[in-house]
């Protein structure tokens, strides 16, 4: 299902000016040429009819956020520590080098696992090196050393050590890798540097392409021997799922039931094993593409493992997804990824025909990071929501041109938008929702717009899957319905009050 | 299928379904090459005892969940206490993201601050551009009063110098020459955010006094320090203050900054020490800082300035409140009234109430060095017994200050002193050492969960239950509201110990 719906581009276009007067000349050039309103897109188009494009969303991406705004943009560390490595639960991953990056990434990720944390598993922990000033002076790399000798010693059980870079250590010209492979040698197991000092990139993208050269370099291409493992012909790596909230565990149990083995999770919920075992897989199929194609592109290279994008958000794109996947396995597989969708569309109706209603026509604003700007628009969509306006914050090209599959003509696109930006944005459209992260929820709460966190899903989900959809489905309603946004004003400045609808469960 | 659009089941009961359960047992078994059940039964076992708590506190080197951030948190929380002040920190800017994602966390409020957005190119050419640019681009879109610069750790690894690069952007017309940019360099290598608070609010002070005279009047000024409960506290600081009467500033008031209501508008500047009052605090008569250790180098300056001063140990509970209402009638002449007696009074009222609950328990504690310092003793006063004092970014002179706070009172006898210590210290600790309750920040839920003790939230970050920081823990009131929070614990954890049915449930009183 896919709505039928225009945004008002004219006025988009108008807002755009807009914001971009605020700016000193140098700057609101520069900005420019990130922000855009969709426009139709060319009708060449020859492709299967789920891969045409709807609309052209060009805009600059990937490049140095100008200095002095509020970027919403993290850092390379943020990609490999916070985003990718980060959730690998049976290895202790290194902090490595002041305090602090650490600290604010501790636990805020909400990346599901199962295991006995500060024994096997120890994802919810923050190790670091605590840089002092002497270690600046003098180079880390002995305490480096040391530390992953305190780590063996207090933590045996790991299978593992990654050391994430803070931006002092690329700048001191500590060898990291020196200290890695020596460390490996002593402790017989991997240990994987990386280079992901905050410095580097333009933003958290950066990050995520290293951790995937990490990987690439310090696990497979270091594993020595065979690893024994009983394949069969429907074994796949999830790439790309980390977790949140326990999306990987709701999409997981969908491809278990269409016949399918899952090898590895990556990064959700994943041990080392998994990692390791995933060159051994038939297919990879990837969630977020941007954080992690560079690992398929690689394994299809150097294994010949094909690998396929898939979206599971909301029913549209689930059916897609899994038909689209069983169709690389074969008839056998294609039958029970419809039995699958069918054992599931009474749950589908029964949401869309409880919060459909409650949510229908509502317009929604996006601004979030990896694949969520656009795989999420087909969701609302199956509610019935609009959307009125996306942008990603690390973006490259290639998200751009997708991003055309899923938007509507005249939708707003903001690339690495400012806090000035999105709150301008935000007052002239003033959407029914918003979707975007922590630093974005309170601003927008106060003008009185309802908001949900679409990082962390706001503490709540999973929201991929059907069982995740449902949860989607209750938790937009419950943020657009409650009766606090009725509140604001007060009697004795009244307007008059919009109606709300009843409660739902 | 467990789920059904009539009983949404999200993560906490979804995943208990027995589907879920099926599925982390055959990804377990098939792919994940856990470790065998018994070595992690094992080691869970080691990990109590006194062997491994005597390796985890030889530990040199690793740092394991310690209880401290790095230098510019506390630079962008101080300079959030000033009029229209916009926090401009110098340096990458991921670093910028997690101080703002962090403190919205805390507080569930906005939390504006840009960065200068340095990269590679910046680390070889250093960020002087990125100053001039920022200054500008800040200037011209958020309408700021006042920019307060601080930096990270890459500005400092490569050297940049702020004073140099301000005046530099303000030759190039950034902002105008007599626009207000205090600065503090505030590298995240040394010392943790009570460090970045005490720099950059030394640093504003700096701008504002600098070349000045100072004629000495009759006012006061005080610093609160970095401190999660700022919208209560300060709040009821102020109270207090006008109840007295005195002539005051308080310097540095977040306290609207992160309490701004919701009424359809977003204020991205609410409330903050105005600035004039900041230029004018040269003349008061003394400067009285609420927490010590956020502070060291701000006190050393105003005394250079002539002024007296005086420092705390976030002053709370009885003696806490007593102390610092007495230096502040003692320096402004100025009696305490009678209604501040009277609820004086009924502190110590509801603690009398209450004192059978709490006589003896016993208690770890963790935090900054002033707030341990202040929630150790007014535990003391309760009759609890401070067992585990622990403080990561705790030097060597708080630590002397700590055994002195212990040695002052029969209760603090079994009390030990922890600094440098991080939360994985703090689990041997409480293996070994096991103790009623545990007061701190929302990090120690896990020691909660790994050791049974549970955990009473008093500091920051608290990010795990919402709106504690509205209400204050100073003040004879706030005394009240931390009296009324640790009972509520003792009592909740009494109530779940006892409420089996026919096995413990003799005990489950109504009436206590």
């Amino acid at each position: 299902m896919s709505l039928d719906y225009e945004n008002d581009g004219a006025l988009h276009e108008k807002i755009i000016e807009d914001v971009l007067a605020a700016y000193p000349d140098k700057f609101a050039k520069r900005r420019r040429k990130h922000l855009s309103v969709a426009t139709p897109a060319g009708a060449e188009e020859t492709a299967p009819a789920e891969e045409t494009l709807l609309t052209e969303c060009d805009v600059k991406s990937n490049i140095k956020s100008i200095p002095g705004v509020m970027t919403i943009r993290g850092c390379a560390y943020a990609g490999s520590k916070g985003v990718v490595w980060g959730p690998v639960k049976d290895m202790v991953h290194i902090s490595h080098g002041p305090v602090g990056c650490g600290q604010y990434s501790w636990s805020q990720r909400r990346n599901y696992y199962i295991g006995t944390t500060g024994i096997d598993t120890f994802v919810t922990m923050q190790f670091t090196s605590d840089f002092q000033e002497k270690d600046i002076v003098f180079g880390g790399d002995k305490k480096l050393d040391k530390v992953i000798s305190e780590i063996e010693s207090l933590f045996p059980l790991n299978h593992g050590v990654t050391i994430q870079s803070e931006c002092p250590i690329g700048l001191i010209g500590d060898d990291i890798e020196a200290v890695a492979r020596k460390k490996k040698k002593e402790i017989g197991k991997t240990v994987v540097p990386v280079r992901c000092e905050g410095f580097r990139g333009v933003s958290q993208s950066l990050g995520h392409h290293i951790a995937n050269d990490a990987i690439r370099d310090w696990v497979f291409e270091k594993q020595d021997g065979e690893i024994a493992f009983e394949g069969t012909p429907y074994d796949v790596n999830v790439i790309g799922d980390y977790n949140i909230g326990g999306d990987a565990w709701a999409s997981r149990i969908l491809l278990e039931e269409m016949g399918l083995r899952i090898v590895g999770n990556w990064s959700g919920d994943a041990t080392l094993a998994e990692i390791e075992r995933a060159p051994k897989a038939k297919l990879n199929l990837i969630h977020c593409y941007r954080s992690m194609n560079y690992i398929c592109r690689y394994m299809e290279e150097k294994y010949a493992i094909p690998w396929m994008e898939y979206n599971f958000f909301g029913p549209s794109q689930i059916a897609a997804s899994l038909r689209k996947i069983a169709k690389h396995f074969g008839p056998e597989i294609e039958e029970k990824a419809e039995a699958v969708i069918a054992k599931y569309q009474p749950l589908v109706d029964a949401v869309i025909a409880k919060y459909g209603p409650r949510l229908k026509g509502k317009s929604v604003m996006l601004y979030v990071g990896g694949l969520r700007p656009r795989h999420v628009i087909t969701a609302y969509e199956d509610l019935g929501m609009e959307i009125a306006g996306t942008g990603y914050e690390f973006a490259h090209n290639d998200d751009y041109q997708r991003t055309g599959h899923y938007v509507k003509n005249g939708t707003l696109i903001y690339d690495d938008v400012t806090g000035y930006e999105l709150e301008k944005f935000i007052e002239k459209i003033r959407p029914d929702l918003v979707g975007s992260g922590i630093k974005e929820k309170y601003p927008v709460q106060k003008m009185g717009i309802p908001f949900r966190q679409m990082h962390s899903w706001d503490y709540s989900g999973p929201y991929h899957g059907y069982d995740g959809f449902a949860i989607f489905a209750r938790d937009m309603d419950l943020a657009i319905n409650n009766p606090v946004w009725g509140l604001f004003d007060a009697p004795w400045k009244a307007k008059p009050a919009p109606a709300f609808l009843d409660a739902a469960e | 299928m467990p789920q059904s659009a009539d009983r949404v089941l999200d993560h906490a009961p979804l995943f208990r379904q027995p589907e879920y359960q099926e599925m982390f047992a055959r990804k377990r078994e098939q792919f994940e090459c856990p470790a065998s059940g018994e070595a992690v039964e094992a080691q869970r076992d080691y990990a109590r005892t006194w062997e491994y708590r005597e390796k985890n506190l030889a530990r040199e080197a690793l740092v394991v969940n310690p209880a401290k951030a790095c230098q510019p948190l506390g630079a962008v929380f101080a300079a959030a206490g000033f009029e229209r002040t916009m926090s401009f920190v110098h340096g990458s800017q991921g670093c910028v993201a997690y101080y703002r994602s962090h403190l919205s966390r805390h507080f569930k409020e906005p939390s504006s601050a840009v960065s200068s957005s340095m990269t590679e190119d910046a680390a070889v050419f250093g960020g002087l551009n990125n100053m001039i640019d920022g200054l500008a681009n800040t200037y011209s879109l958020y309408d700021p009063k006042m920019i307060a610069v601080s930096t990270t750790c890459m500005a400092e690894v490569i050297g940049d110098d702020l004073h140099a690069f301000i005046q530099n952007a303000k030759n190039k017309g950034s902002v105008p020459q007599d626009y207000d940019v205090p600065f503090a360099h505030t590298p995240a290598f040394v010392g943790s955010h009570v460090d970045g608070y005490d720099n950059m609010i030394k640093g504003v002070l700096e701008h504002f006094w600098k070349g000045r005279t100072r004629s000495a009047g009759e006012g006061l000024n005080l610093i609160p320090g970095f401190d999660g409960f700022c919208v209560g506290n300060n709040r009821e600081l102020k109270r207090l203050l006008d109840l007295i009467g005195v002539s005051y500033t308080l310097i540095q008031d977040a306290s609207d900054t992160y309490d701004t209501p919701s009424d359809g508008e977003f204020r991205m500047y609410s409330g903050g020490t105005r600035l004039e009052d900041v230029a004018a605090a040269l003349n008061a008569r003394a400067t009285l800082s609420l927490q010590k250790y956020c502070t060291r180098k701000t006190l050393d300056y105003a005394a250079e300035q002539g002024q007296e001063t005086h420092s705390f140990h976030y002053p709370l509970g009885v003696r806490g409140t007593d102390e610092l209402l007495l230096k502040i009638s003692e320096l402004s002449g100025r009696p305490i009234p009678e209604a501040i007696t009277m609820e004086r009074g009924r502190l110590i009222d509801a603690m009398a109430d209450s004192q059978s609950w709490l006589h003896g328990k016993k208690y770890a504690i963790f935090g900054d060095p002033d707030v341990v310092y202040g929630l150790a003793r007014f535990v003391m006063e309760t009759g609890g017994e401070p067992i585990h004092c622990l403080a990561t970014n705790g030097t060597k002179a708080w630590e002397e200050e700590m055994q002195a706070l212990l040695a002052s009172s029969p209760f603090g006898a079994s009390g030990q002193v922890w600094a440098g210590k991080d939360l994985w210290h703090l689990r041997s600790l409480l293996f070994t050492e096991p103790v009623d309750f545990v007061l701190g920040n929302s990090y120690a839920k896990y020691l909660e969960r790994d050791t049974g003790t549970p955990l009473i939230r008093t500091a920051f970050p608290i990010f795990d239950r919402h709106h504690h920081h509205r209400f204050p823990v100073m003040g004879y009131q706030g005394g009240l509201r931390l009296l009324t929070t640790i009972l509520d614990k003792i009592f909740d954890k009494l109530d779940q110990d006892t409420i089996d049915p026919a096995k413990t449930d003799y005990s489950f009183d109504l009436t206590r």
